[in-house]
């Protein structure tokens, strides 16, 4: 579609600011000011409203269809938590105000959101307390490092090493890495999992932490994990909990019982908040009692009078990883779907998700290679190998799904599996939605045996089918600049 | 049950296809002694319940305070258009587009915004956004190490003291040397800086507008840098530019700011916008996501996610940075936002914001004992007054008013007690500059 700035009409207008009432313009020394506006699109306001109502029809959200992009828990976002946000008394506060004298009075309410979601990610996740400051996932990732290294600091420990299964996120090795420790990574055994033995040789003194994803990106459960646990803590190493599955566990089974130290919980996922087309999501960090003072600065503290209060005296805190409080917007919504589903509403979320993702697994176990044959908890993971055999890889696959009006799994993750789909249908989707997928993806088997080069043109119904990356990344096309640029 | 939509015999036929009889059995490799009996949480409520009590909440929050409170973070009007967008859920129930081909909208919109970012701050590329202005800039700082191969940033003290203090805390274990340049009268002090510059330095870190809401031109201070072979990273507000000289133009290699007054809601510190441009130069060594523009295998333009070499998922401990995908929804809130204003809509509207802010700087200076803490008259639409009295008083009593008259720089700045940092928006109307005029008046 034509760029916005391409649709441009010289001195067309949307919104005009009001009227000023100021009779005297300010004038500016000149060698301060910019030589001429920024050459944004002139438009009208029914352009800009036809230009991007034309642009959300090229996309493919949750909304618009099945969505089991592994590894991301796409489910539904309550419309509820959408209006709760967009309230005057939460979208509308500044968030220096409770900075000022008798400032925390003026955000009651917006502090009773936050200590409120404390606690009930508290007892979900069997922590001593969390920050719901870190702004995604990754950034929970780099506030758990940061943790780590000031409690080892605070020992007088001289840790250098986060250890890290060659099955996880690229986020975590990427994390550890940017919070200043040497990564060392941990082989999986044939069974999918960490390789306890493996684990056991790499443990050495200068062992900071691990990090683990639990069910693992394989949707497998280690039921060794507890034992992984201890053979950390007898090194004085802490545990980290890389909360992107935490979905199969809802209810079942919390993380802080199975003996790690800290955990990341991706609101966004979890906690069905909208994935927004890539962001905002948030990221709460929780920890055990230990690691307490450790946790980033500030923090809601309830009064004996039922009052709030933010502490930033917190001498051996790792300081400020946010501006603020997190992403405020998306804590409010991950409440409001909290207090929908109460106790034993978020017990079924997992019991769903994990029944759907088994229903998949064995109804798609005929006709694709399963790596690992143990069930699996919220997600499964299946390899191309067969059809590649064909000449249909996973990527085939996945674009075969969408000419079926369904976005594909996440291809080619975990990396310890060859042309791995990961398929992570999550509870809210039903059986017929889970039907349709599977009819397909057998479909695709079959047509993938009777006739390989069909795919090669696949997707046919899109608005544009396979981009050239290559050319992207050799001949990079990144903005449109405007011709009266100085730089272009 | 809410947001399940599985009935009692789907169940039994699903658990009969997977071969087992219960819900319990797809638990079986969790070990007993391993598993939750039940949280301790209550009952759910109703969708209506659950509102009652979110409105309950959202009424206990100051909400009829006339704010001029800015300090990085301004309540500026937010078209209805702007809302209407975002509100598509095709746009926000969507994830990274991993898929270009059924993700479209969600590129172009990136690729667009980071054509507005870099016609804004005169820079050729930018990325596709990232947390939040301090965010921002610390990864700015990690970048130009990165190019340079060297250890030292120098920071300006008109930096946010937010920021520093974050860029502190993501730097304390790198063993990077950072150093801290006190502010001369209100601006970055060119000499203590060049003092400062070695061959080790990576970055000279500045603000314009800074933290105090003065107005500089950073181009000398640029050269500077470039002669000791260091980068110039500039931290901005991006409703100053539709006046101010741009980084771009004073000779800046990276410049960041935090995009909240570009049509996001201040929603108690977030979710904000991280915006980066940078050199075309130092495209790979930038971090975050990044779209760019292709053909596919027909011919026709299109997007993509590229320059993917440098991230996480493909470097891993490697990458330039771990963070994994942008905030998609808030760059998309900026590119409307800046879509509806218009290229002379953000001039107009900054101008505003200039006038309403010196009408008000006018107001209150004529107070008798109220005066510009800074010499240099420059500023955009904040500015700092220096009281008779502590500003936290001062503050105080204008609250009981319903008025929140800025920021006490004391909080950040030693030496600062009577000192008030002061916003003034085109929320603003004169009758509300005039009442505030009054009421410090009267509050002294």
């Amino acid at each position: 579609m034509r760029l916005s700035f391409d649709k441009s009409s010289p001195g067309r207008r949307a919104i005009r600011p009001q009227a000023s009432d100021i009779d005297k313009p300010v004038v500016i020394n000149p060698s301060l000011l910019r030589r001429r506006p920024a050459e944004l699109a002139e438009l009208s306001e029914l352009d800009v409203v036809r230009h991007f109502t034309a642009l959300s029809k090229l996309n493919f959200g949750v909304d618009t269809g099945f969505y089991p992009l592994g590894s991301c828990t796409m489910k539904y976002n309550p419309k509820a938590c959408e209006r709760a946000a967009a309230l005057p008394g939460f979208a509308r506060l500044h968030p220096l105000l409770p900075q000022l004298p008798g400032g925390p009075n003026l955000v009651r309410g917006a502090l009773a959101v936050l200590h409120e979601v404390d606690l009930l990610l508290r007892e979900i996740c069997g922590m001593a307390e969390f920050t719901l400051q870190p702004l995604a996932g990754a950034h929970g990732e780099l506030t758990g490092a940061m943790i780590m290294a000031a409690y080892h600091a605070d020992r007088g420990n001289a840790k250098t090493t986060i250890l890290i299964p060659d099955s996880a996120h690229g986020t975590n090795p990427a994390s550890a890495a940017i919070a200043g420790f040497t990564v060392k990574s941990i082989p999986s055994d044939a069974d999918g999992l960490m390789d306890v033995d493996a684990l056991a040789e790499a443990i050495d003194a200068d062992v900071a932490g691990l990090m683990l994803t639990c069910p693992n990106t394989l949707g497998l459960f280690n039921p060794r994990v507890k034992d992984i646990c201890r053979m950390i803590h007898d090194v004085d190493g802490l545990v980290y909990y890389d909360g992107a599955n935490l979905n199969a566990l809802l209810g079942r089974c919390r993380p802080g019982d199975l003996g790690f130290d800290i955990v990341h919980v991706n609101l966004h996922k979890t906690f069905a908040t909208p994935h927004g087309g890539g962001g905002p999501g948030a990221g709460p960090v929780g920890v055990v009692r230990r690691l307490v003072d450790f946790l980033p600065i500030s923090v809601v503290r309830m009064r004996q009078d039922g009052s709030y209060a933010l502490d930033y005296d917190r001498p051996k805190s790792i300081g400020y990883v946010a501006p603020f409080y997190g992403n405020f917007g998306v804590i409010v919504r991950a409440y409001v779907y909290m207090l929908m589903l109460g106790r034993d509403g978020l017990r079924r979320v997992a019991d769903h998700a994990v029944l759907n993702a088994n229903y998949i697994r064995a109804r798609l176990k005929d006709h694709y290679d399963l790596p690992h044959k143990q069930r699996c908890m919220h997600e499964c993971v299946f390899s191309a190998s067969r059809q590649l055999v064909r000449g249909v890889s996973a990527m085939d696959i996945a674009k075969g799904i969408i000419d079926r009006g369904m976005h594909p799994p996440t291809v080619y993750f975990p990396l310890t599996v060859k042309e791995a789909m990961m398929i992570e249908p999550t509870e809210t989707e039903s059986k017929q939605a889970l039907d349709e997928f599977i009819d397909a993806m057998i479909a695709l088997a079959e047509l993938a045996e009777s006739n390989p080069k069909a795919f090669a043109a696949m997707p046919t119904t899109t608005p544009v089918t396979r981009l050239d990356e290559v050319r992207a990344a050799r001949k990079p096309d990144l903005a449109s600049l405007a011709p009266t640029s100085p730089t272009s | 049950m809410p947001f399940i939509p599985h009935t009692n015999e789907e169940r039994i036929e699903m658990l009969a296809a997977i071969g087992v009889t219960s819900l319990d059995e797809l638990f079986a490799e969790i070990p007993p002694e391993l598993r939750c009996e039940g949280l301790s949480l209550p009952v759910g409520l109703s969708e209506q319940q659950a509102l009652a009590h979110m409105t309950t909440l959202a009424g206990q929050n100051a909400t009829d305070l006339t704010l001029f409170l800015g300090g990085g973070f301004y309540d500026h009007y937010v078209p209805a258009a702007v809302e209407a967008i975002i509100s598509r859920s095709e746009f926000y129930t969507a994830y990274t587009p991993y898929q270009p081909e059924i993700s479209q909208g969600t590129l172009q919109a990136i690729y667009e915004y980071q054509s507005a970012m870099c016609r804004l701050t005169d820079m050729e590329v930018a990325n596709a956004s990232m947390y939040d202005g301090g965010t921002a800039m610390y990864e700015a700082v990690m970048m130009s190490l990165r190019i340079t191969g060297r250890n030292r940033v120098i920071v300006d003290e008109g930096v946010s003291p937010i920021y520093r203090k974050m860029l502190r805390s993501y730097t304390t274990n790198l063993g990077i040397d950072l150093a801290e340049t006190p502010t001369e009268a209100g601006l970055a002090d060119r000499g203590k800086i060049v003092a400062e510059l070695n061959d080790d330095t990576a970055a000279v870190v500045v603000a314009n507008p800074n933290f105090f809401g003065c107005l500089d031109d950073l181009t000398g201070l640029a050269d500077a840098a470039h002669a000791r072979g260091a980068l110039l990273i500039v931290s901005t507000y991006p409703i100053a530019l539709g006046l101010i000289k741009t980084p771009g133009a004073m000779g800046a290699d990276i410049v960041t700011g935090e995009g909240q007054s570009l049509g996001l809601p201040l929603s108690f510190g977030g979710p904000y916008l991280g915006f980066m441009t940078t050199r075309a130069k130092y495209v790979r060594k930038m971090p975050g996501r990044i779209c760019g523009r292709t053909i596919d295998a027909n011919g026709r333009e299109g997007f993509v996610l590229t320059l993917q070499a440098r991230e996480q998922h493909i470097r891993r401990e490697k990458a330039t940075s771990n963070i994994c995908t942008n905030q998609s929804l808030c760059a998309l809130t900026s590119l409307v936002y800046l879509s509806l204003l218009g290229k002379q809509g953000l001039v107009d509207l900054a101008q505003l914001c200039a006038d309403k802010a010196h009408y008000a700087y006018q107001r209150l200076t004529a107070i008798p004992g109220v005066s510009m803490r800074f010499p240099s008259r420059w500023f955009f639409n904040e500015f700092v007054l220096e009281l008779p009295a502590p500003a936290r008083t001062v503050i105080n009593r204008l609250l009981d008013r319903h008025i929140a008259a800025g920021f006490p720089l004391a909080r950040y700045y030693s030496g600062m007690d009577k000192c008030l940092l002061l916003a003034v928006t085109e929320q603003r109307t004169k009758e509300d500059i005039d009442r505030l005029a009054a009421a410090l008046e009267a509050s002294l």
